[in-house]
This record gives C-alpha cells, structure tokens and sequence, in this order.
C-alpha cells in the first residue's frame, strides 16, 4: 500500500501558482527524494505534506488516512530541518522528549524511545548537552532523533545537509543511507543537490516550476531522462546537446550525422521533425574504442581541464562546443586531433518543441 | 605596542583625531568630569553657589532624613516596579498579538505608538485633564448613572502616582511592544515549525520556547526602561507638580528644586550623587553581562 | 491517474469562517486597545474645538456642538503664563530656533565620530566611545551644574547657543552609535577602493560614505527632531523666559495658578506643541520605529 498518497494538489499564493494539479504516490518503506533548483517547489511541497501550509485544493493521504484537514503533529510525521531547529534553551534530553511529554506519553515508554534513538544516531554522551556545545553534525543527529521518537511512520527532511560543510555532508549523507536500511521507514527528502539525490533515494522526482518533471529510479533518471530539462539537470558535467533534424530514423547537424537503430524510442517517432540529440560527456568513447563506435569523429581539442581523477576536454562538433570525460592520466594537451566515438543507444533523443523524449 | 623609532603614533590617523576631538571632549570633560565635580561637591556646604568646604556626609543625613526625599524614593520604587511589570506585560502581550500576521498591523502599530512621539509634558497634561474629577472620567461615569463613582487619583494623596503611573504606560508601551515585535520576528521560523510539529500548542511554545530565546531583547529593553525611569521629572511636572502636597515628588525633581528653587546645590548634588548609584546599580551589571569577558567594542 | 471527481472526504484548505472565534478574539482585543490609546488625542483635539460654556456642560467624550478656532488663536497669541500674555508663538520660534540648529550640530558632530570609529581605528578611541555610551545611562541631574558652570563663564548661559550646545552634547553618545554601526555595516571595500584611489579622511567622507546614509541621516534627524523638540528639563534649567521652548511654555501656560482655567485654549496649546513631533512620526512610519529600535540594538 501507498505510504503517502497527493491527489491533484494545488497551491496558490495571491495570483502566484507553486504547486499545479501535483499527484504523487509514495511506496511503503520507500527513499523518495525532491529534487530541483531553488523556486520549484520541493520545500513547499514538504511543508504542505508536513501540514504546515495550507493548500488551495486537493488531497494528502498518510497512511491510509486523509489527513488534508489535520495538524502537524497528527499525520504519523517527524520532520528535520534545514537548521535543525533545536529547541536552544533545552538539552539534548530536553529537546527529544519535549513533544512527548506534552502529548502525555507514559515516562518509561518516553525513557524506552530516547534510549533507542540515542543508540541509533550514537548521542547517548550528548543528551545532557545544550544546542549550542554540540557540533553541526551532532545538532543534526539529535534533529533527527526527535523525529524519531514520536515513534512515526514518515519522516520528512527539509534540505537537512545543507548547512554542513562539504566533507561532514559526504559523511552524514552514508549515515542517513544507513539509518535508511536500518529502520526501513518512508523518507520523503528535499535537496537540491544532485550527489545526494542520486546516492540516496529510491526514487528521484525532479520538480520545476510546482510540476514534477519526471519521477523514476536514479538509473532511470540517469540513463532515461524524459525530457531535457531532466537530461540538463542530472549530471556533472551536464549532457551535451545538439539541435538538428530527425529525418527517417537519422539524427543530423551539419556534419553530425547519427543513425539511431538500437536506439530505444518511446515514441511512435514516424513524423520527422526538430530534434535535440544529447550525449553525455563520459558516454563518449576515445582511444581504442571509438574504432568499434556506430558514430566515429575527429574533433581539435579547445581546453583541457585536468581534474585529478577524470580531464574533462572541451572541443567542437557541428558547431557547438561539447565536452568529453577522459581518464585523469590521458595526456592529451590544447591543438591535438582527437577521435571521439558516440554510441545512440546511450544518447538520449528529444522532440525540439515539446522537449520530450522521443 | 611599542613605537620606538617611529617618529609618532600620535600622527597617524592625524585627522580621524582631530575629528573625533568632541567626542572625546564630551566623554572626559562632561561625562567623566562632570560627574566627578558633582560627586565631590556633594561632600561640601555649597548653598547658593558652590563652596569647596568639607561638609562630610552631613549633605546625605539631612537627605535621608527629609521627608520630601524618602516619598520620592517611595514614589520612584512603586512607579518603578509597577511599570517595569506592566509595560512588560503590555507590551509583549501586544506584540504577541500583532505577530499573529494580523491585517493592518501598520495602523494598530500606528496607534499604539503615537504617544511615544509626545513630549512627557504633552502627555502629563492630557492626563491631567482625562482624570480631572469634575469633567474628566469621573464625571462621564457619574453621569451614566454610578452616582458614586469616585475616580480622582490625582486629587487623593495615596493613590496619585498611580495616576502618573496610567500615563506613563500610555506614553510607553508602544516602545516595549516594537522592541518586543522585533525580537519575536528574530526567532527562527522553523523552531516554530518543529514545535508544531511535535504538537505543542501555541502558548507554551511563547512560554517555554520563545520568551527564553528572547532573553537579550528583554534584558536590553529592561535596561532600557529602567534608566527612562529614573530620570522620571517631566511628566511629574506637568501632571502633578510634584502634589497633592508632596504625594508625587519624584528624585528627579527633588534635584531641581533644590539646585534651583531652594538655593541648597549640597543637597541637589547629593540627591543626584543617590540618583546615579541606583542606575549604577541597574546598568554595571549589565554591562558585565553583555560585554564582561570578550572586549569585542570595535 | 486519479480523477478530480472523484475525491470524496476532505481537500483542500480547512474550513474556517472568517469571524472565528481566534479572529475576533484578536481583532476585538486589538481594536479595544487601539481605542483607548486614541482616546487622549481625540479628547484633546475635541475640547480645543469647544467653547468654554460646553465645556462646563458636558463631558470630555462628546464631539463638540459648535466648533470653534478660538481656542487655538488664544493658544498662539494671547494665553496667559505667570508674566506674560502673549501665547505660544514665541515658545514655538525659540523651539525652532533650538532645534533646527541642535540637530545639524548634533548629527554632524556624530556622523563624522561614528565615521572616525567605523574606518579609522585609532588607539583609545574605543576607550573614548565607550565612556560615551556610559555617559548616556547617567542621569542627566549630575552633570546638571557642572555645564551650568561652563556656559556660565562661557557666557551663554540662558542663551539659544547655550542649550543647542547641551542638546548636541547628550545628542552625541546614541547618534554616535547610530552612524558607528551604519558606517560599519557598510562593505569595507568601498573604502579600501577610496583610499586605494587616494582620497582622505574627508574626501572619503563627504563623497562616499554621506552619499550612501540617507537612510540613516533620515533616522538620526527624526530621533533628534522628536527628542529635542520634546525636551523639558535643559529647557527649563538652561533658558530664560526669552528663550522658553515650547514645551516650557506650555507648562507655564497650563499650570500657571492664575485665574479661571481656560481647558480648551489649554487644549489646543498642548496640541500645537505636540503637532511638530507628531508629523514627523505620522510622515515617517517605518522609519520612526527603525530608530527607537536602533537606540536599543547596542554593540
């Protein structure tokens, strides 16, 4: 059964639409992450599952129960927060059970939760703590555990790396994965960065503009992107792109010409029409494989970013620049004549107008 | 910070200097000076005019024990408590309500401040009339049928500083309630968030959560009002006179009246000598608090 | 895919009327208080409006039945203080005529202080600021005579130079640190690049850094304005009775024990001496509250 259901939800601010006609089904136990650039609405979202917005129409199931009419903090959900939120006045202790006590809950079941969130997250030295003597990470963790014990279903993490420097985050994003396949809970998880999307969810719904461009596993998402936006998102460096024209099952710009058999349309595709032909920068093949490659080029390279662990190139094919993930140690250097392969059945094919995958 | 061989630190910044010279006149010669001369001449016989002449503690016995001195103090305690908790009260309750996005905050906000911008004797007066027995309060009410209605706090010598006291927190209220609004808006919203989230209901939140969270503002606001307390005498002045009789004098006033009216400067000085160790008192250790310990001022 | 017609059970925003209980609560509380704040303004401004035989008749809640500006004629130039006869006019100009040149004194003064802190450390003038910021927590009553006696061999005690000098002195610690904080919030860059350029202490003041702070010069001039023209006490130590300011006058008018008390010529006095500040808060709105806020962010 769904853990979370929205139906047709829509969200208005005066004249402004955020969130337009949103439906969204989240599997039992699932990873599912919000993903996009500031302004789309993943944030709002959360908030408006988390019933701390109101929303102008449609429906939030949790659990089996319609909870669009409902408080907070009677929806089965914990929320962690971008800042953590801590209550700054109380201890660690203090902040864990503040919710509980108020809700009457019985002292030694109070006592059993923190005892088992505190051995989870490993805080048990921290409960006597304030806020403020603990380390962003530690203020995350205990965040996270007053989520945990109000002993709840689905939990909701507001962008809850984002205040962290770059190595805590790479540290705490396995120990969230951890926490994940430790308690199997659903975790609805806004970010707006990519590494974290695609290392942790089980399913990736980009969202742009209050819509949800595509929402699929990270394999998908990656190698099946649905329309260009996705494509142009997802990946670092992103795909490169070329608009041209599809004629008779052939992809062609200027000189570019790519034959697309193999290719997996999901469209009928029997109108020619504009097209965008997207290939990823380490999807292009050098060296010894480009001679078994459908599509074979000689392109001048233009600059050479050398990254330590991969060198990114920058040349020019049919006219636009592009860019071709090599290995850290390929010695190749400004003016050299390089041989590119392309293969279609990893590119990925958009109608030019509608942007859609073909 | 050793300039041996500079030709001189005292150059440098030459100009930043010699603009700041005011400032530093101002600090040493009336603030540090200023006080120094009253605190010594408080210690000497000076009557009409000042007369460096020991007099030892004997200016502080005749204060403390006049009459006129010890209601004033009376009179500055009881205003003082009660306006310190009131104004308090007033104004965080205000605020609170304001905070709850209400529709035309600007006009409530408007209202409730206006008096801030009068002068202490423009609202002394218009008190004075609003409690005047004969056409004020008291009269509207005996008019609408409580033929007994007694309302003259300022004609009844018990009761007339708290006459005083309702002018004061008109005056001074909308002060507390904008500093209050603008700590309540400096708290994180998503604590605010969490906490319902965790489904503590909205005045525990205020109790338990936000008002501790709001310590520097209260204590900044209470210094604040208290040093405005002490310096009491416009108001005084212009509602009361300082009467019925001496029911409304006011330290303050005691000061002035004996500087100026009564020709005794000994007492006046040391009357401001007591004035300046009760906000000392208020004031160090504030400052201690605030800035003890870590001399960032720069 | 599910269908909008078929949602049964709750959706959308939860119901509530407009006048729920919460609301009214709130609004009525609101209004209550509002009203009684306004109710000494509206007082004041109905009995000056009023002849003297409705005053003794009604009560001071009622609009008045025939209004009348004589009052406010008899306020400006013919009400009675202890020695004189010749209403507020006088007090008014000499207000004027303190304030006005108080506050660009004041807030030159303490621009250029505040300047000097923010960019141009110099040893002791922390030293010498915070003095200052002590010196605004002492009762004005101690260093009461002291300053009588330096105007006094000065030569202008009683005069109008004398107590726009006072007012710019006790002006000097919250402007201070008013324009200190401004001019420290301001990118450090800005002046590395002035200075970079070559341009000094008041090259960089007058062409960089007064540019950027109208909002605080705003600030600074209502907070002087408003306090200034509202001072009683050094109006009433330091001047004569030819240069009472307003509000001296006012008392003087008011409370002086002669004769039958005229309550709406009072009433009016007491509104045109408090019209001036009252604009400027009015007028000003937002900016009013940024600078009583300002006083009270300190460090």
């Amino acid at each position: 059964m769904h853990s979370v259901e929205i139906k047709n939800l829509d969200l208005q601010f005066g004249s402004v639409k955020v969130l337009q006609d949103l439906n969204l089904d989240i599997h039992d136990g699932e990873f599912l992450v919000l993903l996009g650039s500031s302004g789309c609405g993943k944030s709002t979202l959360l908030n408006c599952i988390a019933g701390l917005l109101e929303i102008t129409d449609g429906q939030i199931h949790i659990k089996g129960q319609n909870v669009t009419w409902a408080e907070p903090s009677e929806r089965g959900i914990g929320m962690v927060f971008q800042s953590y939120a801590l209550y700054p006045q109380m201890t660690v202790e203090g902040n864990l059970t503040f919710g509980l006590k108020n809700a009457k809950v019985p002292k030694d079941e109070i006592k059993r939760r923190v005892a088992r969130a505190a051995e989870i997250l490993q805080i048990e030295p921290l409960l006597k703590r304030k806020p403020a003597a603990l380390s962003g990470g530690q203020r995350q963790r205990v965040a996270i555990g007053r989520a945990l014990v109000r002993d709840v279903d689905v939990f909701l993490f507001d962008e809850p790396l984002s205040n962290l420097d770059a190595k805590l985050r790479a540290d705490l994003r396995v120990e969230l994965k951890r926490l994940h396949q430790q308690l199997g809970n659903t975790m609805i998880y806004v970010t707006h960065d990519q590494i974290e999307a695609m290392t942790l969810a089980d399913r990736i719904a980009i969202m742009r503009g209050g819509k949800i461009m595509q929402l699929s596993s990270p394999d998908e998402i990656y190698n099946k992107p649905k329309n260009k936006y996705v494509a142009d998102f997802i990946g670092s460096p992103s795909m490169n792109f070329f608009e041209g024209d599809l004629k008779g099952g052939t992809f062609t710009k200027g000189d570019l010409s790519v034959p697309m058999e193999g290719y997996d349309f999901i469209t009928a595709h029997t109108t020619d029409c504009r097209a965008i032909f997207g290939v990823r920068p380490e999807h292009i093949v050098t060296g010894e494989l480009v001679t078994r490659a459908r599509v074979q080029a000689s392109v001048t390279i233009d600059l050479v970013e050398p990254m330590g662990s991969d060198t990114l190139v920058y040349a020019k094919l049919a006219g636009e620049n592009f860019r071709i993930r090599m290995d850290g140690q390929a010695k190749v250097k400004i003016g050299d004549q390089l041989r590119v392969g392309i293969d279609p059945t990893r590119a990925s094919l958009f109608d030019a107008a509608t942007e859609n995958r073909l | 910070m050793a300039s041996s061989g500079r030709p001189s630190q005292l150059f440098r910044n030459k100009t930043a200097k010699i603009a700041a010279i005011p400032m530093i006149l101002t600090a040493l010669v009336v603030f540090v000076g200023g006080t120094i001369w009253t605190i010594v001449y408080s210690f000497t016989k000076s009557g009409l005019l000042p007369k460096l002449k020991w007099y030892g503690l004997k200016q502080y016995d005749r204060l403390w024990s006049t009459t006129k001195w010890m209601v004033s103090i009376e009179n500055l305690a009881i205003y003082g408590i009660c306006m310190l908790i009131l104004v308090f009260i007033i104004g965080f309750v205000l605020a609170c309500l304001i905070d709850q996005k209400v529709r035309f905050e600007n006009t409530f906000r408007s209202i409730i401040l206006y008096p801030y911008a009068l002068s202490f004797v423009v609202t002394g007066l218009v008190w004075q009339w609003i409690l005047n027995p004969e056409f004020g309060l008291q009269n509207i009410v005996r008019d609408m049928g409580w033929e007994s209605f007694a309302f003259d706090p300022l004609y009844n010598a018990d009761i007339a500083i708290y006459g005083v006291l309702i002018a004061g927190l008109w005056q001074g209220s909308g002060l507390v309630m904008v500093l209050m609004l603008a700590g309540l808006r400096g708290i994180d919203q998503e604590v605010w968030k969490a906490s319902r989230v965790d489904g503590i209901p909205a005045w525990k939140t205020y109790l338990l959560i936000v008002i501790p969270m709001m310590r520097p503002v209260f204590i900044t606001t209470l210094v604040l009002v208290a040093t405005g307390i002490v310096k009491l005498y416009d108001l005084i002045v212009a509602q009361t006179g300082g009467g019925p009789g001496i029911a409304t004098e006011v330290p303050a006033k005691y000061v002035y009246d004996a500087m100026f009216q009564a020709n005794n400067l000994g007492q006046g000085f040391a009357a401001s000598t007591m004035m300046l160790v009760t906000v000392a008192i208020v004031v160090i250790p504030w400052a201690i608090l605030e800035f003890g310990g870590s001399k960032k001022h720069g | 895919m599910a269908n909008s017609a078929a949602l049964t059970g709750p959706r959308g925003p939860k119901p509530q009327k407009s006048f729920s209980r919460r609301n009214i609560f709130l609004y009525g509380t609101l209004t209550i208080i509002a009203i009684y704040y306004a109710i000494p303004l509206y007082v004041m401004v109905v009995t000056s409006l009023k002849g003297m035989p409705e005053i003794r008749l009604g009560n001071i809640f009622s609009p008045p039945m025939e209004i009348t500006f004589a009052p406010w004629v008899k306020a400006w130039g013919e009400a009675c203080t202890g020695l004189t006869c010749e209403g507020l006019s006088s007090g008014f100009w000499n207000s004027v005529r303190i304030t006005i040149p108080s506050v660009i004194v004041s807030i030159a003064i303490a621009s250029v202080n505040g300047y000097a802190l923010a960019n141009w450390r110099f040893k002791g003038a922390n030293a010498f600021f915070t003095i200052l910021i002590f010196g605004a927590f002492i009762p004005y009553q101690v260093m009461l005579y002291p300053i009588v006696i330096l105007l006094r061999e000065l030569g202008i005690y009683g005069t109008l130079t004398g107590l726009v000098i006072v007012h710019s002195i006790f002006g000097m610690p919250i402007l201070t640190l008013l324009f200190r904080n401004y001019f420290a919030s301001l990118p450090e860059e800005l002046f590395k690049a002035a200075r970079v350029d070559g341009a000094g202490f008041w090259g960089i003041y007058f062409r960089v850094m007064v540019p950027m702070s109208l909002p605080i010069f705003t600030v600074a001039v209502i907070l002087q304005v408003t306090g200034i023209w509202n001072d009683f006490l050094f109006g009433v130590v330091y001047t004569g009775p030819e240069t009472y300011p307003m509000t001296v006058q006012l008392n003087n008018i008011v409370n002086s024990t002669q004769g039958v008390k005229e309550y709406n010529v009072n009433m009016a006095a007491t509104i045109l001496t408090g019209l001036v500040p009252l604009t400027i808060y009015f007028v000003s709105g937002k900016l009013f509250v940024r600078g009583i806020a300002a006083g009270a962010v300190k460090g």
